[in-house]
């Protein structure tokens, strides 16, 4: 295959940043995009051109690392249904002789570093803000003495698959991390041992998350339709419930 | 042909001091109680560096947090939540018992050192059993949503070719569930002050002073701002390297360097050509590929292992060959275990399958370094799924097998419930790493090594479901509790910036970085690599010979050579620069990928997922020699192309009785 690219490239914070194009040749289709990312930047090096920097890691759509705008959509649109991180994109989702946009994600919390590559530090410190439990370790009582029933821990295990790729932020018109907060809030509140600090944790993180200048949540829902772990937006009503509810606990 | 001197000498022997005396099973009570205490008070005026933020890291470093230390923890990637840790799928192993099928710690203990091929240590291995149920209670209590019965209580499943059900697992996820609490404890301590983190920083160098491990001098890597770091000890929970190999399940930043400063400092590396490969992994598709993916082994309970009879039926479509042209390799060979045989005889029968020229799938140009030729190969057997859903219906298969079918069917586009997977052979899961004894400490003083970093307790195979389990036994019970007896002694001398091991530090990574910079070669940094791979997986994969080890040590040493003189790494240090970091750590696995190779040749015996070509049974299985090779093999670095030196520690078994393997 041949795919034309035009790239966000942009040497650092300060600097402005302008699109760029490239033409790839000997695309396989079975390459994922970002392999395909690397045979451009082979290229670049050997003619002595600055590689495109992106961020990625396991490749394995799991840790979260990986994430562009392709043509638009956070991590892209695959050929199958179910939305997937870039790493798992692969380029049979794209005609032979495409033109696609790669851009970062474009958010006011989530400044740019280079190129496609973002700082998305404020998601840890949203979770230093409460989203844990306060165990230390060698105290935990034994596994088996506090029981969950298995209709709320499944409910926490969905919420609790989120990787923190900010694809919510990227893809919300106002550049909100609430399904990210609401997926901790949810995955902590439906366990029996998140119980004594659920209150306190959801203003805590709901505070931070606002500082931190991500907008608010007005329910358009884009957030959960590129969610490549389908992080359901019930989680947003749940935060909101909690939120509410904790104005009358202390 | 050239013997083994002309590769490395031996030193003297070594011996792990640290473990008191007495039975195994008060061992570590008795060592937690002799460890000297610091306290609480105290424990404020010390500092340690913990480098690396995965299950054996970020526990580690949470929890020295919590006791009170001030901790300075640094990662590669963006955010500590990303490390490799969150990558394992299966599960995590704990003598609980909840099964009530007579499971103990000394059975985890026996499984793990008989996995091992008896070449981990004991009294290391029985503790990791005995902890094994802490990590359950303490993870439970964070919030990880283990599977859970209908009762509320914890589910459970075997794994890995044992007779009970002991591991614990949360869907696929069993790693990323993990790691997010060990995550979640370690932003606790962060937002508590105890912790400070540095994300997007790579350790490159280690500061010693008066034989003491005092610091690490980092690299920042979006500004490139060299720095040196001073506490009053360093902890190295890096991870492991089997990314020397380019193609493996491990993530694209997974490297040595880190412990290969170490090694290079004085730290012996342990057992370097260990290496589990894993059978059941999506093969290559093209020259292209950067990354292998593993498909959870739970496949092989239902599917059935085949290739074509005949070579010539390879390019042919699955459905079309007759049942009685197909060869279910497996089964005819182990008709005991048949499709469960263990990882390391599924993953050496494929490769012989597809060496014979009966591999399916795309044809991938192989080249012959020795004769620089190119051939085309095929890599890839089937994994069919076909009987079983003849025999249990196609819903009752996607029940049981659906998300790993969707992964499938993304990745190559295939359908699985139609024509069968391709699978084969990977390199997954290092089980050498800088030597340690039983405190976790190094040969260094002061230097720590957790997880998968040291050369752990697995020995020679691991099983599945230790790694995990070994992390976070690490991180969360052992370090804190051996590295106070060391801090008893602290705090040490400050050291300014001035000081001249600081200095020393700084300039030899300055002088690194400003020479990778300079070659200004012709060939990328990911060609050098590739190669390098190539060269690892052909001759210290699965199976080694004397004479192949031999040649890969010379053609080793002349790319090394060639990648000093002719890479091209594009850029300044003063600027994200991802083309100067992956260059660095390709320099050092040119150094540890000869290192492979020479533990792999003095080894002439076959052991784990070992196969020495020279050393096998009369019906070609694997033959280990414990009158020889009962021992760890710690090398002793002594300059970059000069012959290192083995120090042996000797494995002593006392609970254990040694047997030979047999799965016919």
């Amino acid at each position: 295959m041949i795919i034309n690219l035009r790239v966000w490239r942009q040497p650092n914070a300060q600097s402005a940043g302008k699109m760029v194009s490239y033409r790839v040749e000997d695309v396989s289709e079975d390459m994922s995009f970002l392999e395909m990312l690397d045979l451009l930047n082979e290229d670049l090096t050997v003619k002595g051109e600055e590689p495109i920097a992106f961020d990625h890691d396991c490749r394995e759509g799991i840790c979260g690392m990986c994430g562009v705008v392709i043509n638009g959509a956070a991590h892209g649109r695959s050929a199958s249904p179910v939305p997937t991180t870039t790493c798992q994109l692969h380029m049979r989702s794209f005609a032979d002789g495409a033109t696609i946009d790669v851009e970062p994600w474009r958010a006011g919390a989530f400044p740019v570093i280079k190129d496609l590559v973002v700082d998305r530090t404020a998601f840890d410190r949203i979770i230093q803000a409460g989203g844990f439990i306060s165990v230390n370790a060698g105290s935990a009582p034994e596994a088996h003495s506090v029981p969950a029933p298995k209709a709320e821990a499944d409910r926490a295990f969905d919420a609790a698959t989120c990787i923190g790729c900010g694809a919510c932020v990227a893809a919300c018109p106002n550049g909100s991390g609430m399904l990210f907060t609401a997926a901790k809030i949810t995955h902590l509140a439906m366990l029996p041992q998140g119980q004594p600090e659920r209150y306190s944790r959801v203003r805590t993180m709901v505070a931070q998350h606002d500082e931190e200048g991500f907008g608010g949540c007005t329910n358009i829902g884009e957030c959960s339709a590129v969610c490549p772990k389908q992080i359901p937006l019930d989680t947003i009503s749940q935060l909101n419930r909690d939120l509410m509810k904790s104005l009358f606990k202390r | 042909m050239s013997t083994n001197t002309d590769f490395f000498e031996v030193g003297a022997d070594i011996r792990d001091t640290k473990a008191p005396a007495g039975p195994i099973e008060r061992k570590w009570s008795t060592r937690k109680f002799e460890a000297k205490l610091v306290n609480p008070a105290n424990r404020r005026k010390l500092s340690v560096i913990v480098v690396g933020t995965g299950l054996a890291g970020g526990a580690a470093a949470a929890t020295l947090g919590e006791a009170g230390y001030n901790v300075l923890n640094y990662c590669y990637q963006d955010s500590p939540r990303r490390a490799h840790s969150i990558a394992a799928q299966g599960g995590i192993n704990a003598a609980k018992n909840y099964r009530n099928d007579n499971d103990s710690t000394m059975r985890l203990f026996y499984d793990t050192v008989k996995g091992g091929d008896y070449r981990a240590r004991e009294t290391n291995v029985y503790r990791l059993a005995e902890v094994s149920a802490n990590i359950i209670d303490q993870c439970v209590a964070q919030g990880v949503p283990f599977a859970r019965e209908y009762g509320g209580l914890l589910d459970n499943r075997s794994f890995g070719g044992v007779q009970v059900q002991r591991t614990f697992y949360a869907r696929g996820q069993t790693g990323q569930q993990l790691l997010i609490g060990a995550y979640q404890s370690l932003e606790r301590q962060v937002a508590a002050g105890t912790v400070q983190m540095f994300t997007r920083h790579e350790m490159l160098e280690l500061i010693m002073v008066d034989g003491r491990a005092r610091g690490i001098v980092t690299r920042n890597m979006v500004t490139g701002a060299i720095e040196a770091v001073t506490a009053d000890a360093v902890v190295l929970a890096t991870g492991g390297y089997g990314n020397v190999f380019f193609l493996s399940t491990n993530a694209m930043g997974c490297n040595v360097t880190a412990a290969w400063r170490a090694h290079r400092k004085g730290a012996y590396f342990g057992n370097p050509c260990y290496t589990q490969i894993h059978p059941t992994c999506i093969p290559v598709h093209g020259e292209t590929q950067s990354k292998l993916t593993l498909m959870s082994e739970s496949l092989r309970n239902d599917g059935r292992i085949w290739v074509p009879k005949n070579a010539e039926d390879c390019e042919k479509d699955p459905r079309l060959i007759a049942e009685e042209d197909r060869d279910y390799y497996l089964e005819r060979i182990y008709p005991a275990f048949g499709n469960l045989v263990p990882r390391d005889i599924a993953s050496r029968q494929a490769k012989n399958m597809c060496d014979e020229g009966r591999g399916v799938g795309p044809a991938v140009e192989e080249v012959n370094h020795r004769t620089g030729e190119t051939q085309s190969r095929r890599r890839g057997v089937y994994l069919d799924f076909a009987s079983a859903i003849e025999r249990l219906g196609r819903d009752a298969v996607e029940k049981k097998y659906g998300n790993l079918f969707d992964m499938y069917a993304q990745i190559t586009g295939e359908n699985p419930y139609e024509t069968p997977m391709r699978i084969y052979p990977a390199v997954h899961y290092t089980m050498g790493g800088l030597w340690v004894d039983y405190d976790l400490q190094s040969n260094l003083t002061g230097l720590y090594v957790t997880g998968e970093a040291n050369f752990s307790d697995h020995g020679a195979n691991r099983l599945g479901a230790s790694a995990l389990m070994q992390g976070l036994a690490d991180g969360y019970f052992v370090l804190p509790n051996t590295i106070n007896d060391y801090l008893a002694a602290a705090p040490f001398e400050p050291l300014g910036e001035d000081h001249p091991a600081v200095v020393e530090a700084i300039t030899s990574v300055k002088d690194r970085v400003d020479r990778l910079l300079s070659i200004n070669g012709t060939r990328t940094v990911d060609s050098f690599h590739k190669e390098l791979g190539n060269i690892m997986w052909e001759y210290c994969g699965m199976e080694r010979t004397e004479e192949g080890l031999q040649f890969a040590i010379g053609r080793i040493r002349e790319l090394r050579e060639e990648f000093w003189s002719n890479v091209k790494v594009t850029g300044a240090n003063e600027d994200f620069n991802q083309t100067l970091e992956r260059a660095g750590r390709v320099a050092d696995f040119l150094e540890l990928g000869e290192l492979m190779c020479v533990d792999a040749l003095h080894r002439r015996e076959s052991c784990g997922g070992h196969f020495r070509a020279e050393s096998q049974t009369e019906d070609g299985e694997a033959l280990r020699h414990d009158d020889e090779f009962l021992y760890v093999g710690a090398w002793e670095f002594t300059g970059a192309g000069n012959r290192p030196i083995l120090h042996k520690e000797p494995l002593e078994y006392e609970y254990i009785e040694l047997k030979q393997r047999s799965y016919k």
